[in-house]
């Protein structure tokens, strides 16, 4: 990727950012609940019409909304997210704390989801029609029209409660609380890869090459490693990529089951008591993150690929 | 005589189009085929296990837990089918609009794609039905706001297909209003792809209703759904698995059972994208 499209996706992300922060920034303006009050009630005062306006006032929530924006943008860009109403940390702090947790957990339910998927996918590739096929692809199926919080509940019960190897409320982030998630977070994701897999082996052994290379009697063995696994691995990997980062954004409902303290979980709960600062700084974050990933990746790709870079 | 046929040789989807009727006929028919009021609360019988009386057991509550997972079918079907059809409506129109006109129409509607795109949607999703409030229409808002683009893309890419044929050109010409070319000429031959789309979206926007349930951001206690059921279950794991075991074999049934009917309607309308 040249320097100059570089500098397109930059500029492309800011303005990206840009509009979600000022997106979310309407809705919690628009939201029903008046911050203050909430604010107040949550640290057991009895919200008085002066406390009210005094609390309003310190959180600048008597402004007109565009220079609430203004101020929170200021504030955003020298590294200050702002306080958060119902934890009383600086929303960067919060945010940094609860980062690494999620940020292990997604990645220990990608090296799983490798694991599992890549060698289902090759397997019903080269078996295509025949049972493995049928199996994986039915396995598959299943995998993606299951719920992933009910398998979190159904493992929960089955180990957490039934056979108690691991805690139930949860809680610590360490390895034996980690599988549990990883594993269900794992599950969807294998499914929906694994039909990539296949999907991309197949499209190599379908090409010319395949043909010429059994013509002259290169052993099935040898084109299958050789030839057609190292050119179906580049899609694989953007696609790797890709859920790395919808990962780090999609484990609300996995961390809440098991009470991971993610950035999902905190940001469901900051959602439920109204804490705007939070929410905002977590949506920013989380952009950020999902599109440097996907920069990444693109940039990845013309490593891995020279002939992209040919054709640019 | 032709439907006889034609359900004899797509032998697939007649299996699965008996079992989606079934499903939908379990929603509008709801209170007679119910053993009992989803919303009696009986708290003698709170969390009994499954009897004679309770097939699937009672919640906290004492609410007959197989009531609640027949009722549920209605709420889960109408809010999966209303989001759907809305995602669907929106998102083909400004494809169409954007595809069709251009310019500065073609360049405001796809950056908003972009914008959604380039960003995992159940966050979004999760903001805004929280910060609307939680009910199960904004649960319905928050996901059509972030899954109209996948529809308006694709119905761009084809309205641009569609336009470089001759008898678009034909008809521009000799002057047939815009309206018309659209609505005669460029809809009934993208229509297919959509509707594909669409049928086989079903399954996916259903569990993501589901799941904004289960977070609390969507349908709101006492209604009987899915979601919201599992997780008022999960605090009784342990002493009551049935809370959670019931709603979520339902999800799981109806969730395979819609997307096997998207995906042999699409074999069936569109054989080439298999």
């Amino acid at each position: 990727m040249s320097k100059k499209l570089v500098g397109n996706r930059l500029l492309q992300i800011l303005i990206v950012l840009f509009g979600i922060s000022f997106l979310t920034f309407g809705l919690t303006y628009l939201s029903p609940g008046d911050p203050a009050e909430i604010m107040l009630t949550a640290c057991g005062n009895v919200p008085t019409p002066e406390l009210l306006e005094k609390t309003r006032a310190e959180l600048g929530l008597d402004k007109p909304f565009l220079m609430q924006y203004g101020n929170w943008l200021k504030g955003v860009l020298t590294g200050n997210m702002g306080q958060s109403y119902s934890m009383k940390v600086p929303v960067v702090e919060k945010l940094s704390s609860c980062f690494w947790p999620t940020l292990k957990l997604a990645l220990a339910s990608l090296v799983i989801t490798v694991l599992v998927s890549v060698p289902l996918g090759i397997l019903s590739a080269v078996r295509r029609n025949k049972w493995p096929d049928y199996l994986v692809r039915g396995l598959t199926f299943l995998g993606v029209s299951v719920p992933n919080f009910w398998i979190g509940l159904i493992l929960l019960s089955i180990f957490g409660v039934r056979l108690r190897w691991v805690s139930v409320s949860g809680g610590s982030t360490d390895f034996k609380a980690m599988i549990l998630p990883a594993v269900t977070l794992a599950i969807a994701m294998s499914a929906k890869y694994t039909r990539q897999v296949r999907h991309a082996v197949l499209e190599e052994l379908n090409q010319e090459y395949v043909t010429g290379a059994r013509m002259r009697g290169i052993k099935e063995r040898d084109i299958l490693w050789k030839h057609v696994l190292p050119n179906a691995t580049l899609p694989l990997v953007t696609l790797l990529g890709l859920s790395l980062g919808s990962l780090l954004g999609g484990t609300a409902v996995v961390e809440i089951i098991y009470n991971w303290p993610g950035l999902g979980s905190m940001a469901v709960k900051a959602i439920s008591c109204r804490d705007y600062p939070l929410v905002q700084g977590y949506v920013l974050w989380i952009a950020l993150l999902y599109m440097g990933i996907n920069l990444i990746v693109d940039l990845s790709y013309n490593h891995l690929d020279p002939r992209l870079k040919e054709e640019r | 005589m032709n439907v006889l046929h034609f359900l004899k040789k797509n032998k697939q989807f007649t299996v699965f189009l008996i079992l989606a009727l079934l499903i939908v006929g379990t929603a509008i028919f709801a209170p007679w085929i119910a053993p009992k009021d989803p919303y009696e609360a009986v708290m003698t019988d709170s969390l009994t296990a499954p009897n004679d009386t309770y097939t699937c057991g009672t919640d906290k509550l004492g609410r007959d837990v197989l009531s609640r997972v027949i009722y549920g079918t209605r709420s889960s079907l109408t809010m999966t089918l209303c989001l759907v059809l809305v995602i669907f409506v929106v998102g083909t129109l400004l494809g169409i609009l954007a595809g069709f006109f251009g310019g500065i129409v073609d360049a405001v509607i796809m950056r908003i794609a972009d914008m959604m795109i380039s960003f995992p949607g159940l966050v979004l999703a999760i903001a805004i039905a929280g910060l609307l409030g939680p009910n199960m229409v904004n649960a319905v808002i928050a996901i059509s706001a972030v899954s109209w683009t996948k529809y308006a893309r694709l119905s761009r890419s084809l309205v641009l297909k569609i336009k470089k044929n001759l008898y678009i050109e034909a008809a521009l010409v000799s002057g047939t209003r815009k309206g018309k070319i659209i609505w005669k000429y460029v809809v009934p031959n993208m229509i297919t792809t959509m509707i594909v789309t669409a049928a086989t979206d079903i399954g996916t926007m259903m569990l993501e209703l589901a799941s904004l349930s289960f977070l609390g951001f969507g349908a709101q206690a006492p209604t009987p759904e899915w979601g919201l059921m599992l997780n008022e279950g999960r605090t009784y794991l342990s002493k009551a698995p049935w809370l959670m075991i019931y709603p979520g074999i339902a999800i799981v049934i109806v969730v395979v059972v819609f997307n096997m009917l998207g995906d042999s309607i699409r074999d069936i309308l569109d054989p080439k994208q298999n």
